[in-house]
């Protein structure tokens, strides 16, 4: 994620300085030139720091902590307890350590089939909807529905198609295609995993969609021209220039979509509720779980600075590995 | 800004292709298709039809889940106070971003990668983590100053605007260093301020930018749960928390609940669709380059 322009690096902005400006006017131009980034961004930084980096710093401290219901009016007065919660957190022949683990495994499968589903759709989605046909503007609004639907809305939609009795699913696999012996329980049992990806791919692909089709539009016409002149088919011409080019744009996408999906609360919590079935127990959920159902917010903030760190590591090695990896392809 | 992209390959496509295309969009359609078609249809059926087998098609098409979603839970209370909340967090949280995103995309000064990186990093944080430091903290404030913000409006605000704040800035920094610079400058030998400069020229020349990031921010306030459900209260709670209640009761009012969800989404969805135009285009110029 580069956030510096290269124009602005070549051009560090003199444009500013109007050359006009005499003497005395240029002085106090200075002074609020320096000062007045600052003064724009402040806003900004007061907020980030109350809403984001002060709680985090909060939520580490607290990781540190017995904080149990006893000291919640006046968390401050809770006892220190080292690196209690987090051995509690990663001891896995424990209980507690045991259902972390599991829950952090479920949601590396669950994260890593939905990216890669939702970017194989929006992706081909994307490509296959580059060229005008009729009906193209249509169907790319219908597409949009789904991301623009509130999550809650859309789940809950989903949570009554997946019902046993009365829902959609059962009664298409059941009763109309006779699949299924009987009507199988979708929201609790092994199924659930099946469930939450179905509607987190069905929620998520017209992220990647939205971002690809943009960065469709960032590719010079010419190069397809070129091709085209050289007597590369369609198919061809996907996969030697659409899909390089798409590089930078996947790199990101790619990203957010993975951090978006491993830190997914709203679907998991509207669609099974307060309790996740453990097949479907993604983290977020299980952390929740955690602090506000058992009470135990030092050893919930433990497991949330752990979840934080490895976020942390898999973005840097991801970052490394992508920019190294397209570094060598420009050369 | 958007203008459809001219057909790109001048050979006609092989059939092979065109048929791949045929049965990949004809699948995607109906997958995309069935729950929207499921909630429509099920939020124009009488009850029976939504507790027994499910049906394609209503026994009898009936508008009273629409009358009755009002009484079964406060609904219009629930969204009032997310047009409320949702409103202010995004008019609060484009301006913030105008103005941030001005100052990284037109000045060079110290500390603005570090400025960057870390609003961009806060993205990554999963949420779980600071929701309960920060309930501490809004009781604290309130303990200390009055000002209350755990269960208020206001402090949903506040929550709700940094979650859009980062991506916001980051497109708009994209957007602003399009706008080519000869022309804040030329406003600045002309003798405007660098604020004029901002909202005579820079702000006018983005405003598809601008529309994107407010599309954006409040789809991201209007569909938050995880703090609504903990930080509200009866008379503060939103439209996240307050679809629960049909659900929670002993009878399972699933035509209501369709139906809610339907009245929910309307603003949103056709909001988005009308705008989806900008979006696409502010991400093009901003975020995708």
């Amino acid at each position: 994620m580069t956030t510096t322009t290269p124009e602005a690096v070549e051009h560090p902005v003199r444009k500013n300085s109007p050359g006009a400006a005499s003497g005395p006017r240029r002085r106090t131009g200075r002074i609020r030139r320096l000062g007045l980034p600052y003064l724009l961004l402040l806003p900004a930084l007061i907020l980030e720091l109350l809403v984001h980096l002060v709680p985090m710093v909060i939520g580490i401290v607290m990781s540190f902590k017995e904080l149990t219901q006893f000291y919640i009016r006046d968390w401050g007065t809770a006892p220190w307890s080292g690196f209690d919660n987090y051995r509690m957190s990663v001891d896995f022949d424990a209980p507690v350590g045991e259902a972390l683990l599991h829950s952090f495994f479920v949601t590396v499968g669950f994260t890593l089939l939905s990216v890669g589903l939702c970017w194989l759709i929006g992706t081909a989605a994307a490509i296959f909807m580059q060229d005008t046909f009729r009906g193209r503007g249509l169907l790319r609004a219908l597409f949009l529905v789904p991301y623009a639907l509130p999550v809650y809305a859309a789940v809950i939609t989903w949570v009554f198609m997946f019902q046993h009795d009365n829902g959609l699913v059962n009664h298409v696999l059941h009763d109309q295609l006779h699949l299924t012996d009987k009507p199988s329980f979708w929201l609790i049992g092994d199924n659930s995993f099946w469930a939450l990806l179905t509607v987190s791919v069905w929620k998520g692909w017209p992220f990647a969609f939205l971002i690809v089709m943009a960065g469709l539009q960032n590719i010079p016409r010419e190069l397809y021209e070129a091709a085209a002149l050289d007597g590369a088919g369609v198919w061809q011409q996907i996969r030697r220039i659409t899909l390089p080019s798409l590089r930078p744009v996947n790199q990101v996408l790619v990203l957010v979509l993975f951090l978006w999906t491993f830190n997914d609360f709203n679907t998991p919590y509207v669609l099974f509720g307060k309790a996740a079935p453990e097949a479907a127990d993604l983290i977020s959920v299980h952390i929740y779980q955690a602090s506000f159902v058992t009470w135990n917010f030092g050893t919930g903030s433990a497991m949330s600075v752990l979840l934080l760190l490895f976020l942390l590591l898999v973005t840097g090695v991801y970052l490394a590995v992508t920019s190294r990896g397209r570094r060598a392809a420009d050369v | 800004m958007s203008s459809p992209p001219v057909a790109k390959s001048p050979m006609a496509s092989p059939r092979s292709f065109l048929w791949s295309r045929r049965v990949f969009l004809t699948l995607l359609t109906g997958f995309v298709l069935v729950p929207v078609y499921v909630m429509v249809s099920s939020s124009l059926k009488p009850l029976a039809d939504v507790t027994g087998r499910f049906r394609w098609l209503p026994s009898s098409l009936t508008i009273r889940p629409y009358i009755d979603i009002w009484s079964t839970v406060p609904l219009a209370r629930y969204f009032v106070n997310s047009l409320i909340v949702a409103g202010a967090a995004t008019v609060c949280s484009v301006v913030i971003a105008v103005f941030s995103a001005y100052a990284v995309s037109r000045y060079q000064f110290r500390g603005k990668r570090v400025f960057t990186v870390t609003v961009l990093s806060t993205q990554m944080f999963p949420g779980i983590l600071f929701l309960l430091p920060l309930f501490l903290l809004y009781v604290n404030i309130g303990n200390a100053t009055g000002i209350a913000l755990f269960g208020s409006r206001g402090g949903l605000i506040l929550t709700y605007l940094t979650f859009s704040l980062p991506f916001s800035i980051w497109m708009l920094i994209g957007y602003f260093d399009s706008v080519p610079r000869d022309l804040d400058e030329a406003a600045l030998v002309d003798g405007c301020g660098p604020l004029g400069a901002l909202f005579r020229i820079v702000v006018p020349a983005a405003i598809p930018g601008i529309v994107a990031v407010a599309v954006y921010a409040f789809m991201t306030a209007w569909g938050e749960v995880l703090f609504a459900s903990v930080m509200t209260n009866d008379t503060t709670r939103t439209l996240a928390v307050g679809l629960q209640g049909y659900s929670t009761l002993n009878d399972v009012y699933w035509n209501q609940i369709m139906a809610a969800s339907l009245v929910v989404s309307v603003p949103v969805v056709a909001g988005f669709l009308l705008l989806q135009r900008y979006l696409v285009a502010g991400l093009t110029a901003g975020a995708v380059k």
